[in-house]
């Protein structure tokens, strides 16, 4: 009798099920679950940071805490830091953001991606990798131990321009690249109808590209307003309200220069304030950060 | 009249874009200006020399700098494997995408908190909760320089654990970046011709993706490097060599944030080549990690 093709055939197909116990699909398993495992130690330390500041923090926040200055005493607070943070961050980003926004209004529509312009971009890179103590050290150099600024050597402002060299890079990148997004079409059409170049950046191709640089000038704001290190010899620090127009030319408290100091005393008292400073911090960028998120994504649709 | 406005925004944002190149070159002149004194009496001894003492006026960095290198690279061996498998498990189809996107999310958030409240952290939870670990560690393997010295507190051990928590992020978000970029061809082809998932991952992903990966994790390595705050208050900031990991140590940006604001004299202009030195460090590893990426860049 003969065999039936079909099944001759039969007897030549491989088995192609999927085999538990082969090396291969083994290692599969074991780098599969390892990724898993690593994926699960990289969110560990948001979660209990995260953690730790909202219950240590929230725990000893109170309404008083907010109309206290930071004399680091029984019954201080911390809201002249809170001031403190928000006028050096206003300070530096009313010098970054013209700056870096016109920097970056060069690179992408009169560059023309020239020699300079490579440079100029090659120099954004170099200078987002300077670290921010430098930062800090140059300030110092320039503008506090010089007293070039009316003759105050420590001060809001100085505390601001070294927040400002940190963000600049930042602001730049972020223009040039949303600038470069706005598809040329625009441009010609706008410079078709008779606008001077000037007119054609002005209402047509930065009103375009708002939303990308938005996001990135929040981001550099909510990075700026937690660096410490640019401010621990420039800015200083101050137990006192910041009042009127002194608080420019004076030390003055900020969030994270009052979370340096007191995390390291050993007064219980004050690190409880350093907690509650941190939980301010804290969530303050947090809501920064998911604002400049749902800015990109209302912008996407 | 429109001409000139024309001309003059020009002119504007032109020099606006030069402030960078200026603030840099000024930081560079600064601080080698303010270095040179310095420079002049210890030149390269300077370097290699450990003993750091202002009341007798004399200044070696080398506690520092090797500090800085060791607590960075240290930190690059713990967070790149870390970082790249987390990249991996949330650019493949492993657990669905919405969980993927917030393991992604809560990444990068981590990338948002400011390093001073890492370190407040790093002070009161994270050291006190490893020690017991780090004191078994010792008595296991304390016949090993490295791990010669009891665990006080803080330490090179848990400033290296505070700099992977800092530079995860970086790693993770570029190298997953860079994989999500590898287009989908490749990978069907990998799958076409019959590999597994970790086949293509290991021979075909990874490959066309590993020039971003390298530029991150150069990227982070810079990062590590200039990173002061954290570490400066969980490194115990001692001047004392010691090979032990366990011990006190000291890099050169905590040293600045440490002693910058109060020094004067020659120990001002001891900082000041100190933080030179992490300038070129810095500097030279962003400019390798840029030439790197141009180099790996795989055409596809």
């Amino acid at each position: 009798m003969a065999i039936s093709p079909t099944a001759s055939l039969r007897r030549d197909i491989p088995d192609l099920s999927y085999k538990q116990g082969l090396r291969r699909n083994l290692l599969n398993k074991i780098l599969t679950f390892l990724v898993g495992l690593f994926s699960l130690i990289a969110v560990l330390p948001l979660v209990a940071v995260l953690a730790y500041v909202l219950i240590k923090g929230g725990s000893v926040l109170n309404l008083t805490l907010f109309t206290a200055a930071s004399t680091g005493l029984e019954g201080g607070g911390i809201g002249n830091a809170v001031i403190g943070t928000i006028i050096v961050t206003f300070l530096s980003a009313l010098i970054a953001i013209p700056v870096g926004v016109g920097g970056g209004i060069f690179l992408a529509e009169y560059s023309g991606g020239g020699v300079f312009a490579n440079f100029i971009r090659f120099g954004t890179n170099v200078m987002a990798g300077v670290p921010s103590i430098i930062a800090g050290v140059f300030v110092y150099a320039v503008i506090v131990k010089t007293k070039i600024i009316f003759g105050n050597s420590y001060s809001a402002i100085a505390g601001g321009v070294a927040l400002s060299i940190l963000m600049l890079p930042t602001v730049i990148k972020t223009t040039d690249e949303g600038l470069k997004l706005v598809p040329d079409d625009l441009r010609r059409a706008a410079l078709g109808v008779g606008a001077s170049k000037f007119v054609t950046i002005l209402r047509i191709t930065l009103p375009s590209a708002f939303t990308p640089i938005a996001t990135g000038v929040v981001l550099s704001i909510a990075r700026a307003a937690g660096e410490t290190a640019p401010l621990i010899f420039t800015a200083l620090f101050s137990p006192f309200w910041p009042e009127g127009f002194d608080a420019f030319f004076n030390p003055i408290a900020t969030l994270s220069v009052l979370i340096y100091n007191f995390a390291t005393l050993p007064y219980e008292s004050q690190n409880e304030l350093a907690w509650a400073a941190s939980f301010v911090l804290v969530l303050f960028i947090l809501l920064i950060n998911l604002f400049a998120r749902w800015l990109r994504r209302f912008a996407s649709t | 009249m429109e001409k000139s406005v024309d001309g003059g925004f020009r002119i504007l944002a032109f020099l606006l874009a030069s402030v960078v190149a200026m603030v840099l070159l000024a930081i560079l002149i600064v601080v080698f200006w303010g270095s040179v004194d310095s420079m002049g009496r210890y030149g390269w001894s300077f370097l290699v020399t450990s003993n750091w003492n202002p009341v007798k006026d004399e200044y070696g960095a080398f506690t520092a700098i090797y500090g800085t290198l060791l607590t960075s690279l240290l930190a690059l061996l713990i967070a790149v494997p870390l970082g790249v498998g987390t990249a991996i498990f949330i650019t493949e189809n492993i657990i669905p995408l919405k969980i993927r996107t917030l393991i992604g999310l809560m990444v990068e958030l981590l990338a948002a908190i400011p390093s001073v409240v890492l370190g407040l952290w790093a002070i009161f939870v994270m050291e006190p909760f490893i020690r017991p670990f780090l004191e078994v560690l010792h008595k296991i393997l304390g016949w090993l320089p490295f791990f010669s010295t009891d665990p006080m507190g803080p330490g090179i051990a848990p400033a290296v654990l505070i700099l992977v928590v800092m530079i995860l992020p970086i790693i993770t978000a570029i190298s997953r970046d860079s994989l999500n970029q590898v287009p989908m061809k490749l990978r069907q082809a990998a799958y076409g011709v019959g590999t597994t998932r970790w086949g293509a991952i290991l021979n075909v992903m990874l490959p066309a993706a590993i020039s971003g990966i390298v530029g991150g994790v150069m990227l982070a390595l810079g990062r590590a490097m200039g990173e002061t705050m954290a570490v400066t208050m969980i490194i115990g900031n001692s001047n004392t060599f010691s090979w032990s990991l366990l011990a006190p140590g000291n890099t050169i940006s905590a040293m600045l944030a440490n002693q910058f604001g109060e020094a004067d004299g020659s120990q001002v202009s001891s900082l000041m080549y100190a933080a030179f030195i992490l300038m070129i460090l810095t500097l030279v590893v962003n400019l390798l990690a840029q030439w790197l990426v141009k180099r790996l860049s795989l055409k596809y």
